[in-house]
């Protein structure tokens, strides 16, 4: 099971980076969604330090999100997904390992970058440590809940603007958890307890998103 | 007092209005599938 | 008794056009019995004055547009697990009234909050949660309206319902959570440490009856689908 996790996952990773720019576009996405803010709102330092953690997880979701339609779209195409679907490996386990794939490519890039963004926005440096454990946590739910959304839209028209649709009220939670771990923060009273609630939504996400995104692509499937 | 008439009229009717449309268009829908 | 005999669309069909009638009867019955305690019974609210008659339509419609999200999610999981067609069709048939329940409440709780919040919209938790609520409803129809197929349709939608069912808890609760960290001036509204019994009888004859109106309006509708794909 864990060999053919691995597989995919290495698979997955390969075919990233063989087209270096699909993922660099959606990184450089998040960077100007979050340079398109200060540009609307006006550049006032105060302003920005408050609304620094929901703008960078704002963009961190819709950067996310815009990755999702790729990620069974190629496999769909060349009949990839078939073999995964008639093959000895548990379904449950590849999905969860392409949703890890993406998280990697999608997902653990915005957490490493955001603190340069914050930087941007004049955020405190001693909550940058909480933004970026808030995204680590928070993106592989994204991952997770989306790669949901990306399987039941599988080859649908309009399917990008439909798998938002979908995708974005399931990810509120996180968007609240994770901006709120940082403004707790920034109150003085620490963001332990988001961050805690985050880890737990992680769990969850990882225990059951698999099996729906399994059934998922086997409804979109046959 | 008087101009909570605005709100409560305003609340009611639309309500009135969208529930109405909901039945009106079931209609059509309702026709066009028997024919 | 056989419940299964009228888990078959043909023999539902008849069924349902016969039961259609006596629950919208019900509903305008009911309707007429709450609107009438509602305005002529109950009294004047000592802080709101007469704008709090809202209420009468407000928590009733509420109440509704997450009552036929589970019964929707119900259906759509029975239609998995069972691979009944019908049970599909059903879900699919109750999700545009309980998106229009999730609108009358957010649009009558706005216009209830203009005079007695001050304003017309406030990202209070309640409100917040119905939002996305919406949003779940309208993700599910948009769903099924871009799939062609029938069967994959009511599949996909199915799935998702289940999937939006069990994380709604989990959105009101960060949204609840969210709220009160965020809490601007505004308090939430109180109906008071008791509601008077005449506000609660009107309030739960209008919940009834919109009840009874979703029963009938969906049964309706399930015929409308069972025609469509020629299952009746």
């Amino acid at each position: 099971m864990l060999d053919a996790a691995l597989c995919v996952v290495r698979r997955d990773l390969l075919l990233a980076w063989r087209r270096k720019s699909d993922v660099a576009t959606a990184l450089l996405f998040f960077v100007i969604v979050t340079s398109l803010f200060p540009l609307g709102v006006g550049a006032e330092p105060t302003l920005l330090r408050a609304i620094a953690p929901g703008v960078i997880w704002v963009a961190a979701l819709l950067s996310s999100m815009l990755s999702l339609s790729r990620l069974f779209a190629a496999d769909h195409a060349d009949g990839t997904l078939e073999q995964m679907l008639l093959g000895a490996a548990p379904l449950g386990v590849v999905a969860a390992a392409k949703a890890a794939a993406h998280w990697i490519v999608a997902g653990l890039p915005l957490a490493l970058i955001a603190p340069f963004i914050a930087l941007q926005y004049d955020l405190q440096a001693a909550l940058w440590p909480v933004l970026a454990l808030s995204l680590l946590l928070g993106t592989p739910v994204l991952s997770l809940i989306g790669a949901i959304g990306a399987a039941l839209t599988l080859g649908l028209r309009g399917g990008g603007i439909l798998l938002s649709l979908l995708v974005l009220p399931l990810y509120v939670p996180v968007l609240i958890l994770g901006a709120g771990s940082v403004d707790m923060a920034s109150a003085g009273m620490g963001g332990e307890g988001q961050l805690l609630l985050l880890a737990a939504l992680l769990v969850a996400a990882g225990a059951f998103a698999p099996w729906a995104i399994a059934a998922a692509l086997r409804i979109s499937m046959e | 007092m008087s101009d909570y008439a605005f709100y409560l009229w305003g609340a009611y009717g639309v309500t009135f209005v969208v529930l109405l449309l909901e039945v009106v268009f079931l209609w059509k829908r309702k026709r066009e599938a028997k024919a | 008794m056989n419940w299964f005999w009228y888990a078959s669309p043909q023999t539902f069909y008849p069924l349902a056009g016969r039961m259609a009638p006596w629950f919208a009867g019900a509903a305008a019955l009911l309707a007429v019995a709450g609107l009438y305690i509602g305005f002529f019974v109950a009294p004047t609210d000592a802080q709101q004055g007469e704008v709090y008659r809202i209420i009468f339509i407000h928590v009733p419609a509420a109440w509704l547009s997450m009552f036929i999200y589970v019964v929707m999610a119900f259906w759509a999981a029975l239609g998995l697990a069972f691979n009944t067609r019908l049970s599909g069709m059903m879900a699919s048939a109750l999700a545009p009234t309980g998106a229009l329940f999730t609108f009358i409440a957010l649009w009558t709780g706005s216009l209830w909050g203009r005079p007695t919040w001050g304003t017309y919209w406030v990202w209070d938790a309640r409100l917040t949660s119905e939002l996305v609520l919406l949003f779940l409803y309208f993700g599910f129809i948009a769903l099924q309206a871009a799939i062609d197929d029938p069967r994959r349709a009511d599949r996909a939608g199915a799935l998702l319902a289940i999937v939006g069912g069990v994380n709604i808890p989990i959105i009101h609760y960060s949204v609840v959570w969210w709220n009160t960290l965020h809490q601007g001036a505004s308090v939430s509204v109180s109906k008071g440490a008791s509601m008077q019994s005449q506000m609660l009888t009107a309030m739960l004859l209008m919940a009834l009856a919109f009840w009874m109106y979703s029963i009938a309006v969906s049964l309706v509708r399930v015929r409308c689908v069972m025609r469509e794909r020629g299952a009746a």
